[in-house]
């Protein structure tokens, strides 16, 4: 009964999205308020319609209802209640509805929160939003019911894949889709501005939260899935560089342009139609990692769908929402006039050039990720582009962006001078150098590790020099810079924040990347191995049952110059249910890096395993730097200027405030 | 500045920076694309021997020899020819006889020496080179469990 309701409420919401794409649309272009005014109440009911369904799925997935084919797949009665509420999402047809769920959310919060919109925006944006989301209704009913039926029942399920039972990957995807998703609402807003033909700051101030929103819980969602990737694979790395990974990467990519060209849009009116561009490019990449990831054209743990009618559904799906958004961008696009100038030196030159590094960054990386899919298609055989290739076009072509965004900030607006922002950068010069040297010292002199430090360094101490600038630190008294840092906008604060984070996970990657020691060997119990001064000796197996699944536990005990230091317990997992086997690695983080071990196979009769040791150096700054980052943005959310829903009441307030 | 000129500052920005990752992706793509082969490829001795490859196809039942040190040899077939595998490290957790993988690394004195096994996260999952390599060999039996 469950099951049905779900699949009714679902086959409703699409009549809903159906009016919503078509009333108010045609009821904006013949200005016709009763028709716009049916956008609000259908995004509202959308949503509680697709929630109903969602609830449906999640209930059969609680009670393990074995007649729903997505529960028998992706679920067993032995299986924790977590994996079993994240099963719902962790296969195609879940995954999809959750999609949905969140893009009718995020409607539904324009229609509830959106009442100083412009109403024929709103109805406008709305309506596009209800295009894309008929798309993935189709798309669910005919190719990929979530609540289709088995009969007759069997006594159990399949069981979630065992990779995918962990806590890290239970809030994976939907970090991710909010990103994704979220990158819909500025998708709909730029159509609905390029059908207007206008573009201003109003437009921009709206824009700007939801690009921010998606950007943040995109950031998130990919560090989640990197440390996952860390701990759960048990290969040492925390980015492959594989197709999957870039088809989340690509959208990050553009997103951070977007948000940093909105700002030109939002205090110059400049880059109208640019920023345009960019809101239509970040949602097709997000619409396009989707068709990567689903479609099974690439091969990958992500990879569900392989049933070839769905890839045909969501290509089409994709060439009509890229390809009608792009030639709607090539009609109107020209009419949206950006009629301030602004010089080379300027902070909006500063944001222009990060603009164009990110984009040419995305197109390289894009290029390498369908490089294998266009050479296969047209017959020139069979290649992978693997790390090497991103390494070499990806980092060089990142650089002079890092270096260029510690100078940007210190620009003014309009026209600015370079010399005196560089000489301001003094103590950032002499830092970077300091910690150069220090590592040169310690470390000796790998050329891209000492690059990558310099480089964050320079950015870390960039950023700090600014805001230091911003309080004008040491040239007024100590209290009043204590009271400007107090009164600095949360906006800026949200850019201090997110620059630094991005030094931070700079270190970490170049630590990690560069300095990582590493140690293959087979051990028997009572056996030593040295990994970067710390001795780790195995104490030998044993068996260990866990809920759903049976494990063998090693003990390691390490020491570092005689002195304990911890005890580590790797993991390998078998789980019955799949007949598969897991690496749970054992991971001691320190402040300077990780104490990382796995085993492996047994190795001969005398207890003897294959053992791989490492040492990871400041691969938890990775993860600290990205968590600055989001935390910046989340800081920049709650500016009130950009608060959702707000931003006109919020400057209506500062109005009255200042005639008062 | 007139427009003109700053509108250009920005072209030649862009311009500079797609000209410096045209020359990155080619020479990128000159030495770190690496090209699929069979097993029946490297018996036939089609495939260059300066460069890294990827060897994929089932591994060999019974093959599968554990040394000291951690390192594995096997043999990789596309059911008509395979090819011997040496690696050191651990396997990957799917890693087992029958079962569709796929190898990097070089083709040394006609041993293929591995630096990286990758096997499917999925059992009933069969890598799409793989199933390729095997139909051409003419082995392939029916499209679930080859």
């Amino acid at each position: 009964m469950i099951a049905e309701a779900g699949h009714f409420a679902l086959t409703l919401a699409l009549f809903v999205a159906a009016v919503q794409a078509t009333l108010p649309l045609a009821g904006a272009q013949r200005n016709d308020p009763v028709w716009m005014a049916f956008a609000r109440p259908a995004a509202v009911a959308q949503f509680l319609l697709v929630a109903i369904a969602f609830g449906c799925l999640t209930a059969a997935f609680v009670t393990s209802d074995f007649s729903v084919l997505a529960v028998v797949r992706n679920s067993h009665t032995a299986k924790p209640l977590l994996y079993k509420i994240s099963g719902v999402w962790g296969n195609h047809e879940g995954s999809l509805l959750l999609w949905v769920l969140i893009m009718a959310l995020f409607g539904a919060l324009v229609a509830v929160f959106g009442t100083n919109l412009p109403p024929a925006l709103r109805a406008r944006a709305l309506s596009v939003q209800a295009m894309i989301a008929v798309g993935f209704y189709l798309f669910m009913l005919l190719t990929s019911n979530p609540f289709e039926r088995v009969v007759p029942p069997p006594q159990n399920g399949q069981d979630l894949n065992p990779l995918l039972q962990d806590p890290g990957l239970a809030f994976h995807p939907p970090m991710l889709y909010l990103g994704y998703v979220g990158f819909s609402m500025a998708f709909s807003f730029a159509i609905a501005a390029l059908i207007e033909g206008r573009v201003d700051t109003a437009w921009a101030r709206w824009v700007r939260p939801w690009t921010l929103l998606a950007w943040c819980f995109l950031t998130a969602g990919i560090a989640l899935g990197s440390w996952w990737a860390y701990y759960e694979l048990g290969w040492g790395g925390f980015w492959f560089w594989d197709p999957v990974e870039n088809a989340s990467f690509l959208p990050w990519l553009a997103g951070t342009a977007l948000l940093h060209s909105a700002v030109v849009v939002e205090k110059r009116e400049a880059l109208k139609g640019w920023t345009v561009f960019l809101a239509i490019v970040t949602f097709s990449l997000s619409l396009l990692g989707t068709f990567l990831v689903r479609s099974g054209v690439l091969t990958s743990v992500h990879a569900f769908a392989t049933d070839p009618s769905r890839g045909v559904f969501i290509l089409i799906l994709l060439v009509v929402v890229i390809g009608g958004s792009l030639a709607l961008f090539a009609w109107r696009g020209p009419s949206l006039k950006s009629p301030v100038l602004f010089q080379p030196i300027s902070r909006e030159g500063g944001l222009l050039f990060n603009n164009l590094v990110m984009t040419t960054a995305a197109a390289t990386v894009l290029l390498g990720t369908l490089y294998p899919l266009m050479l296969e298609a047209m017959g020139g055989g069979k290649v992978s582009v693997g790390a090497p290739f991103f390494n070499a076009t990806f980092v060089p072509l990142m650089m002079p962006m890092l270096i260029a965004m510690a100078v940007g900030p210190m620009l003014t607006w309009k026209r600015s001078d370079l010399k005196p922002a560089l000489n301001r950068l003094w103590i950032a010069f002499a830092a970077t150098a300091a910690v150069l040297l220090i590592v040169w010292r310690l470390q000796g002199g790998a050329a891209l590790g000492l690059l990558g430090i310099a480089v964050a360094t320079w950015l870390f101490a960039g950023t700090v020099v600014q805001l230091a600038e911003r309080v004008r630190l040491f040239g007024v008294p100590l209290r009043e810079s204590a009271r400007r840092l107090v009164r600095t906008p949360r906006s800026a604060w949200g850019m201090t924040l997110a620059h630094a984070g991005l030094a931070v996970t700079i270190a970490g990657i170049t630590g990690a990347g560069v300095w990582k020691v590493e140690s293959i060997q087979t051990m028997k119990p009572g056996d030593t191995v040295t990994v970067a001064d710390y001795a780790y000796t195995f104490k030998g197996v044993e068996d260990v049952p866990g809920p759903n699944y049976d494990a063998v536990r090693a003990t390691f005990d390490v020491n570092r110059n005689g002195r304990f230091v911890t005890t580590l317990y790797p993991e390998k997992r078998h789980y019955p249910v799949q007949n598969q086997p897991t690496t749970e690695a054992a991971i001691y983080p320190t402040l300077w890096g990780d104490l990382y071990a796995v085993i492996g196979d047994s190795a001969g009769q005398d207890g003897a395993f294959v053992t791989r040791l490492y040492f990871n150096p400041l691969v938890g700054w990775m993860w600290a730097g990205v968590m600055i980052m989001v935390l910046g943005g989340a800081v920049s959310l709650s500016d009130r200027r950009y608060r959702v829903g707000a931003p006109k009441g919020s400057r209506r307030r500062l109005e009255s405030a200042a005639s008062a | 500045m007139k427009r003109k000129h700053k509108r250009l500052t920005f072209v030649l920005i862009a311009l500079a920076l797609l000209a410096t990752s045209a020359a990155l992706v080619l020479t990128a793509f000159e030495e770190s694309i690496v090209f699929f082969h069979s097993p029946s490829d490297i018996v036939a001795e089609k495939v260059p021997l300066d460069r890294r490859l990827r060897l994929g196809g089932l591994v060999e039942q019974g093959s599968v020899v554990k040394k000291p040190d951690a390192v594995v040899t096997f043999r990789i077939t596309d059911t008509a020819h395979a090819v011997a595998v040496t690696y050191k490290g651990i396997l990957p957790d799917l890693f087992r006889e029958g079962q569709g993988v796929v190898a990097e690394g070089r083709l040394i004195d006609g041993v293929f020496t591995a630096d990286e096994v990758l096997a499917k996260h999925d059992e009933n999952y069969m890598p799409p080179e793989v199933a390729d390599a095997i139909k051409k060999a003419g082995q392939w039996r029916g499209e679930e469990k080859p």
